[in-house]
């Protein structure tokens, strides 16, 4: 039957794809879609945890990243063009970013005594990308240089950095909403990347300036952070 | 040869614990319980620990068949936790180090933790799951600190089953998550409940005052038994963490994750994180409730490290704290 054909469809296809890694939530590979490099983001069954809790996330996520994804190309931002979508199968083919590494491994792999001055222009470049998204309003939801790419230009260095992985991401206008995933990032960023406090601010104070609401944002960012530190510890 | 001795009492546990390079020669420990729907109270608690410390000291020197003189150094837990049972605890440690004359050392009550995990499971660079009635956390090692990548951002989810526990009067022996874990057991109808996960993140409040406000509407209509309740909210509080730690693990590449902390000890836990490991090649490490509740071999081991590593508290330092983050300590024992 066409349905049993087109259920069966995707598996087979990802059979034969590269598996590139296995993320936080997907399995990752790298195929060819109507002969343009692809990546194919599965989101398969996570067998830990309830059927009916586990087939809602998924779901969900699918939809969320999918409809995120098109939100910030119709605004300019890069993230990877979305070529097909399956439901059945949780599978999103995306563009590859050809030639990309993540901003983590970018960070990571550059010297220790570099890792500040020369990643200025990089980490302002994040706070204005995050700036454009959040005027958007989208919030990502899961923010940290896992989940940024850098294409490295062609001879002049330029490169281009592209958002990616928007699973746990929504669409809000609030302060509050926004603030969160800058602290998300915050943490995730200052966790990842040692003594990188002052790049960061960097990054902060782009996107300050880049961004029409930034003022309302940045007050929730220091609100979210005080109730960190007075949260009870107790038990 | 190096022996600590540690004390631990931040919460409603007193233990004390005495370790020889890696050996546990001794491990006693009280736990004050409080009647079904009552919390334990800051003062109560200290009572508590005061009735019966020398107690347990006297357990701990016996069980190991040693004498004070053959002590090296006196550990004690300088927080983060409750303030008076805290303070008495500390008091205790700070005579007992004059009086035999030994140093003294203040330990980060969450390090404690992950020291006794690596020593007990052998892991070497773990990514590490710390959950208690207090804490949260997604933790990973790297240049000296043990560095927090997720955590709550409210409650930690043994409060979250604590509160539960006493909304619907389940009994606080030998916990509450304990009788919850065993009455789970029982559940089998899955009620869908608030699922709040921010990048490596996670929220228990919204989920909280939800099960609170619901728990007994749910019953009494017959719509659920508390069985299912509490199967559905273990179901659903376990996956955000086994999410938020798989979410850390690909982040930092990691292979390996160790569970520490009261909640730990939950076999449907370690059920649940072992099948996210399976998925991906990954290794699991747990402890038993000996080492995953409060204890002090826990506080004498991460002393251990911390003396051997050529720390010591003076006198004058020997204050505690309510509030003290993983990342804040310095770690001088690993590479
Ligand atoms: N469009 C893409 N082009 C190139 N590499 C990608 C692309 N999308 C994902 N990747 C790689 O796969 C990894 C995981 O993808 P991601 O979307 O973050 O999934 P997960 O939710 O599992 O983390 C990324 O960190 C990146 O290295
Ligand atoms: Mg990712």
């Amino acid at each position: 039957m066409a349905l049993e054909k087109s259920m069966a469809a995707i598996p087979e296809f990802l059979s034969k794809a590269e598996l590139l890694k296995q993320g936080a939530e997907a399995r990752v590979y790298r195929a060819r879609f109507l002969g343009r490099p692809t990546i194919v983001k599965e989101r398969f069954r996570k067998q830990y945890r309830h059927p009916l809790l586990d087939e809602k996330l998924t779901h969900r996520r699918t939809v969320q990243e999918v409809r995120s994804v098109l939100r910030c190309r119709r605004a300019g931002i890069s993230v990877p063009v979305v070529y097909f979508v399956d439901y059945s199968s949780h599978s999103i083919f995306l563009e590859e970013i050809v030639g990309s590494s993540t901003v983590r491994d970018h960070i990571a792999s550059s010297p220790p005594s570099a890792r500040c001055e020369g990643l200025e222009p990089l980490a302002e470049r994040v706070g204005q990308v995050l700036a454009r998204m959040h005027d958007e309003d989208v919030i990502h939801g899961d923010l940290t240089t896992s989940n940024m790419l850098l294409r490295c230009g062609p001879e002049d260095g330029v490169s281009e950095l592209f958002l990616i992985d928007f699973g746990l991401s929504y669409i809000s206008a609030l302060p509050e909403d926004k603030g969160v995933d800058l602290h998300v990032l915050e943490k995730a960023f200052l966790s990842t990347h040692p003594h990188t406090e002052a790049l960061f601010q960097r990054l902060l104070k782009s996107y300050a300036a880049a961004s029409k609401k930034s003022s309302a944002v940045i007050k929730k960012l220091e609100e979210v952070r005080l109730r960190g530190r007075k949260r009870s510890m107790v038990g | 040869m190096t022996i600590v001795i540690g004390f631990e009492g931040s919460a409603n546990k007193i233990g004390i614990g005495i370790i020889r390079d890696g050996e546990v020669l001794s491990n006693p420990r009280r736990t004050y319980i409080t009647p079904p729907g009552q919390g334990f109270l800051p003062s109560d608690t200290a009572r508590h620990h005061r009735a019966v410390i020398l107690t347990v000291l006297k357990e701990a020197l016996e069980q190991a068949g040693l004498k004070p003189a053959d002590i090296d150094c006196v550990a004690f837990t300088k927080g983060p936790g409750m303030g008076s049972p805290l303070v008495t605890v500390a008091l205790v440690a700070r005579t007992v180090a004059q009086l035999w004359g030994k140093p003294l050392l203040g330990v980060n009550h969450c390090i404690g933790h992950i020291e006794m995990g690596r020593l007990i499971t052998q892991a070497d660079n773990p990514t590490v799951l710390y959950v208690s009635g207090g804490n949260t956390q997604v933790i990973a090692y790297s240049e000296r600190r043990y560095r927090i990548f997720g955590e709550t951002i409210d409650i930690a989810v043994g409060n979250c089953l604590d509160r539960f526990a006493r909304v619907i009067k389940i009994s606080n022996d030998p916990s509450p998550g304990y009788n919850i874990e065993q009455m789970a057991k029982k559940g089998s109808q899955y009620v869908e409940l608030p699922y709040t996960v921010k990048g490596m993140d996670v929220s228990f409040s919204g989920i909280t005052s939800y099960i609170e406000e619901a728990a007994h509407k749910m019953i009494s209509s017959g719509q659920c038994s508390a069985e299912d309740l509490c199967f559905s909210l273990q179901e659903t509080v376990f996956s955000m963490l086994v999410e938020i730690t798989e979410r850390a693990m690909a982040h930092c590449g990691s292979g390996e994750v160790l569970i520490v902390g009261g909640v730990g000890c939950n076999l449907r836990l370690q059920e649940m994180m072992g099948v996210m490991c399976k998925e991906r090649n990954a290794k699991l490490f747990a402890t038993d409730e000996r080492f995953c509740i409060d204890n002090g071999a826990m506080i004498a081991q991460a002393g251990w490290e911390m003396f051997r590593s050529g720390q010591v508290t003076e006198l004058e330092d020997s204050w505690i704290t309510q509030r003290y983050r993983t990342d804040e300590v310095e770690v001088t024992w690993r590479d």
